[in-house]
């Protein structure tokens, strides 16, 4: 076992994780597993710069080599990120719970019925 | 730009016809024709250039990466079309004048008939063969919007609709194709592609690309099984049958067989299908031609047998049947437009089109009868008319082609093919014009005025004086054309109308006479044709494309039934077989690499297993929401731990701040949603759900594996060499983020600042409608008693100092160690979001000196304002500077301008915080207050 065979499990089990989840059929799974998928996603990112211990990305006379600055950079970013659509879906599917009393994710459409389903609720006034 | 101009000049005069109706339809009708008159001016200047060998071209670049450029030449060819186009579109504008009738929008018919002039002389000027796509695809909608003129009649619309559905999909598939054929060339220009004949024949791509310009030559110009089209596109008023459907734009097939013909023919495969084609067409559209009843019906399979003869000479592949081609295009538009207007007098003077109801005309109208006399005996290939001259040729050259070892085929089909022509032409003569006087007329027909019948007047001067002496004119154009289109000289021929006792004479008169025959033995041909199946192509094509529309409501309906885990499997499971087949198809290797791994730690191991253990945990138990939020927390947490166990500072500080944002939010929002998610997935769902994952998070692990143990070249020394001198940072990960990469952190906080306002809309409109109504219905736990307890008030309230001047700390050291504007705003957010959540919306938000929505614009200001600084200083946007400055107090300071760019970041990630959840506490509030009122009322 090494170092690099930890992460990449881990990546692993949080994208199965994350998958499973939003094949479900409510709203909060279909959230949560997407945190999962971010968090899995972020770590593969990072992981794309190699792992290293004790090497800072901090510039310093004695330091004795340098992490790989870049894709922390975009990480960083991609975490930020992350909470700003999570926030978003949440509140997208907590609007639509609030809206109809239902949270599901599947619209209840016959093949013939995807055109007018788009607009289901004009339908019903 | 001269050339340019006698293309762009009708699509600027489409815009005048439909204004200047508004002045009468006679000064529309001559503006229409002024723009048709100027262009054709222009083009006849460059006559003498091009007679005498010049080929005048002009090029201006349009899209370079693509090949695509507005590139115009004229020669031969592209003369002989051009003239083609505008003279006859002359004739027909005045035609159409008095054709059409008063209530008739003209203004419009006009607009799309100089559209669809310009697009075709876009065809036959462009020396770009993708400009001529361009053009290609404009002729099939300015057909559509002609065909579809009368709008209000059904078979108009139909017409039209397969008009464009099938000269469409030809122009698809012509896209292909040019796009193969200036791929083997290495040129989208045709004069160059024109000089590589032998190199495009030799490639392996010509077949593809020789099938692909063929179907889309073969659709536009109706050769059999596209022949269908054509006969429905009558339904257009007579003027565009005459216009498009016989002279111009179904002849674009043709032209396109004739301008590659250089490149394209010569092989075994061209002749072989074009003129086998060209040879079916001919015969089988000339059969049905003779029992059509309609005269404009009749007239469009007769086209349609006419363009299979041009098809089939050009795919013979000698240098004298394109000759003969030429002549029997000229021969052709000449003849053929006549007939087309005679039969539109027809129908206006009499009320009919049925030639079973017609008959002796030329008592009632002596000028349009002898007109039509002419014109059809022409078809009929009588001697010294234009239509005899290249219909011998015709036949010459069919009968010394042997087809797959049969010499008999193709001279005796060709001159069934005559046979034909000559009888449904003299059906015409005999049937409608000639004959008994017949006095069951609705009205009494007679001539009609001179502007109608002075077109066909003018089309058959050239019928005859052509017949006549075709040596002196015919010859220099017809010759200079296929000059061109050949791409070489030619042998030596002559245009006679006696050339000796050949067998095509004899083919000619046995056509001419058996002709004759087989119309007077009318009514038995006609019982052996009803005798015989009859496919009825309108039929089979309506039921073709119910079969698509069907086929394709099918798949939508499957794939796009509305259900989010349906396209999230979708998705994920073609992702996964891409993946999978290019793992497969790569060469094979080991996942593992040869960089040295890193030795595993005792706290990593733990971190690992509690990772697992959370993944196990939340599959078996996400029906509980809440704990599903605790067990994502705690992944949270060890994903950050991870961060810092490998270097990575910043992102351990971002995560575990995210983090901490996130469950607030989560929380707030499990509060107002149902606390459980049903266990309602079949178990077979569940399986394919947990398969798909599975398959998904090996395939990421192997990913992962394999990359991070191999060896890495970076290519971030330029940003470690460079923070210091050229950031004025020592964190790199921070300089990056507010300087080297400024530019995608703006872009960034601007995607957060649209997320938050997004956020504001749809909670701060959920106060009202139906929303509203849910809200006030919300009843709470009452167990629940003491929202907000003591301790957690006192210890957040005496928390909140500290905890802003950490974040300030932070936001200040960030450019140099760990730190900076985005872990700082989420620290000072959750500072704040700490007084909403111990003491309450009403409380905070009374206290709050602050508005969310300033902060969020505010902090994207300072960014940009930062960026358009530097401008000031000529140096582009978001260039930084940094500087050593000394203040009383602090001594040396370095400041740099990025650190008013990541202030701005601050402020935005602050404002976004508080605002998203400050709005979805008091949405929460508000559920709370009606909760507790219904429960006092209760009491």
């Amino acid at each position: 076992m090494s170092m690099e065979f930890l992460l990449a499990t881990a990546i692993g089990a949080l994208t199965a994780v994350g998958l499973y989840l939003i094949l479900q059929r409510r709203t909060f799974p279909v959230v949560i597993g997407l945190s999962f998928l971010s968090y899995a996603v972020n770590a593969f990112l990072f992981a794309m710069g190699r792992l290293t211990i004790n090497l800072p990305p901090i510039v310093h006379t004695e330091a004795e080599g340098y992490t790989d600055p870049l894709p922390q950079a975009l990480v960083l970013t991609a975490i930020v990120i992350t909470f700003g659509m999570t926030a978003l879906i949440v509140v997208l599917s907590l609007r639509s719970f609030l809206e109809t009393g239902a949270d599901d994710v599947t619209l209840s459409t016959q093949p013939d019925e995807v055109a007018t389903a788009a607009h289901p609720r004009r339908e019903q006034q | 730009m001269k050339l340019a101009l006698i293309v762009l000049i009708p699509f600027i005069g489409a815009v005048v016809p439909p204004l200047a109706i508004q002045a009468g339809r006679n000064i529309c009708t001559a503006v229409t024709a002024a723009v048709t008159a100027l262009s054709l001016i222009i083009l006849l200047t460059e006559v003498p250039a091009v007679y005498s060998g010049i080929v005048p071209q002009t090029k201006t670049q349009w899209l370079p990466h693509l090949g695509l450029s507005l590139s115009f030449f004229i020669d031969g060819l592209g003369l002989f079309f051009a003239t083609l186009i505008l003279a006859v579109g002359l004739l027909i504008i005045l035609y159409a004048r008095f054709y059409l009738d008063r209530a008739d929008p003209v203004g419009r018919f006009f607009c799309y008939l100089l559209l669809f002039q310009g697009s075709m002389l876009g065809i036959v000027l462009s020396d770009n063969i993708l400009l001529i796509v361009v053009f290609w695809e404009l002729t099939s909608l300015s057909s559509f919007l002609l065909i579809g003129y009368w709008y209000h009649l059904p078979a108009s619309r139909a017409g039209a609709f397969m008009a464009l559905l099938v000269t469409g999909a030809g122009g698809l598939a012509l896209i292909g194709g040019m796009l193969l054929l200036g791929h083997i060339a290495g040129s989208f220009e045709l004069t160059e592609i024109l000089t590589r004949g032998e190199a495009i024949k030799a490639s392996p791509l010509y077949l593809p690309a020789l099938l692909l310009v063929l179907f889309g030559a073969f659709t536009k110009s109706a050769q059999f099984p596209f022949h269908f089209w054509l006969p429905h596109a009558m339904a257009a008023p007579t003027p565009v049958s005459a216009y498009l459907h016989s002279a111009t734009m179904v002849k674009a097939g043709v032209f396109l067989l004739a301008r590659l013909w250089p490149v394209l023919s010569g092989t075994p495969e061209w002749f072989l299908i074009v003129s086998l084609t060209g040879l079916i067409t001919m015969v089988v559209a000339a059969w049905i031609a003779l029992f059509k009843d309609d005269l404009k019906a009749l007239l469009a399979f007769s086209t349609v047998s006419h363009l299979g003869l041009l098809t089939m000479l050009l795919g013979l592949g000698t240098r004298i049947a394109v000759i003969a081609a030429m002549f029997h295009v000229l021969n052709h538009a000449t003849f053929k437009a006549a007939l087309f207007m005679c039969a539109g007098i027809v129908d206006h003077e009499t009320g009919t089109r049925d030639i079973r109801r017609l008959g002796g005309l030329r008592y009632f109208m002596p000028i349009t009868s002898s007109l039509a006399i002419i014109a059809a005996a022409s078809m009929a290939g009588v001697p010294l008319l234009n239509g005899f001259l290249s219909k011998e040729m015709m036949l010459e050259e069919a009968s010394h082609t042997v087809y797959a070892g049969q010499p008999w085929l193709f001279p005796v089909l060709a001159t069934v093919g005559a046979l034909l022509s000559a009888a449904y032409a003299g059906r015409i003569i005999f049937h409608v014009f000639l004959g008994p006087e017949r006095h069951d007329y609705p009205h009494q027909p007679h001539d009609p005025p001179i502007g109608m019948w002075l077109p066909i007047a003018v089309l058959a001067v050239p019928i005859i004086v052509i017949g006549v002496m075709p040596a002196t004119l015919a010859e220099t154009i017809v010759s200079a054309a296929a000059r061109a289109a050949a791409g070489s000289t030619l042998p030596a021929y002559h245009f006679a109308l006696w050339h000796g006792l050949t067998p095509a004479l004899a083919m000619s008169a046995i056509a001419l006479f058996g002709g004759l025959m087989l119309l007077w033995a009318y009514p038995a041909a006609n019982r052996v044709r009803l005798s015989v199946p009859r496919p009825d192509a309108m039929m089979m094509f309506v039921a073709s494309v119910a079969g698509i529309v069907r086929a394709s409501r099918f798949v939508v309906g499957n794939l796009n039934n509305g259900s989010l885990p349906r396209y999230f499997a979708v998705i994920v499971g073609t992702i996964g077989v891409l993946g999978l087949v290019g793992f497969l198809g790569a060469a094979p290797a080991s996942v593992a690499g040869n960089r040295t791994p890193l030795a595993v730690t005792l706290p990593a191991v733990t971190g690992w297993l509690v990772l697992l253990m959370a993944c196990g945990l939340i599959v078996w138990r996400h029906h509980d929401r809440l704990a599903a939020l605790i067990v994502t927390s705690i992944v949270g947490l060890v994903v950050s731990l991870a961060f810092l166990q490998f270097s990575a500072p910043d992102l351990a500080l971002t995560q575990i701040s995210v983090e901490v944002v996130t469950t607030i939010l989560l929380l707030l929002a499990i509060n107002l949603l149902p606390r459980t998610t049903p266990d309602e997935l079949p178990l077979r769902a569940k399986f394919a759900a947990g398969g798909l994952a599975l398959m998904g998070g090996a395939g990421i692990a192997a990913l992962a594996y394999a990359v991070m143990t191999r060896g890495l070249e970076t290519i971030s020394g330029y940003y470690v060499e460079q923070a210091k001198p050229g950031g004025g940072g020592a964190n790199i990960v921070n300089v990056i983020l507010v300087d080297f990469r400024g530019y995608d952190t703006f872009g960034e906080i601007i995607v957060l600042a649209i997320a938050a306002l997004t956020i504001f809309a749809l909670l701060d409109s959920a106060m009202h409608g139906a929303a509203g109504r849910r809200l006030a219905r919300t009843r709470f736990d009452p167990t629940a008693h003491d929202p907000h307890p003591l301790m957690l008030t006192v210890v957040t309230r005496v928390l909140l100092p500290l905890s802003l001047t950490v974040g300030v700390y932070i936001l200040l050291r960030g450019h140099n160690v760990p730190g900076g504007g985005f872990i700082a705003g989420l620290v000072v957010a959750i500072a704040f979001l700490m007084q909403y959540m111990a003491s309450g919306y009403v409380w905070a938000h009374r206290r709050a000196r602050f508005d969310a929505h300033a902060m969020i614009g505010g902090g994207v200001m300072i960014a940009g304002a930062t960026g358009l600084a530097s401008l000031l200083f000529d140096k582009p946007f978001l260039t930084s500077t940094f500087g050593h400055f000394h203040l009383p107090v602090f001594g040396e300071v370095e400041l740099a301008s990025a650190m008013a760019f990541d202030l701005g970041v601050f402020s935005t990630v602050v404002g976004t915080c508080l605002l998203s959840l400050a709005t979805l506490s008091r949405v929460e509030e508000r559920a709370e207050q009606a909760s507790n009122q219904a429960e006092a009322r209760a009491r």
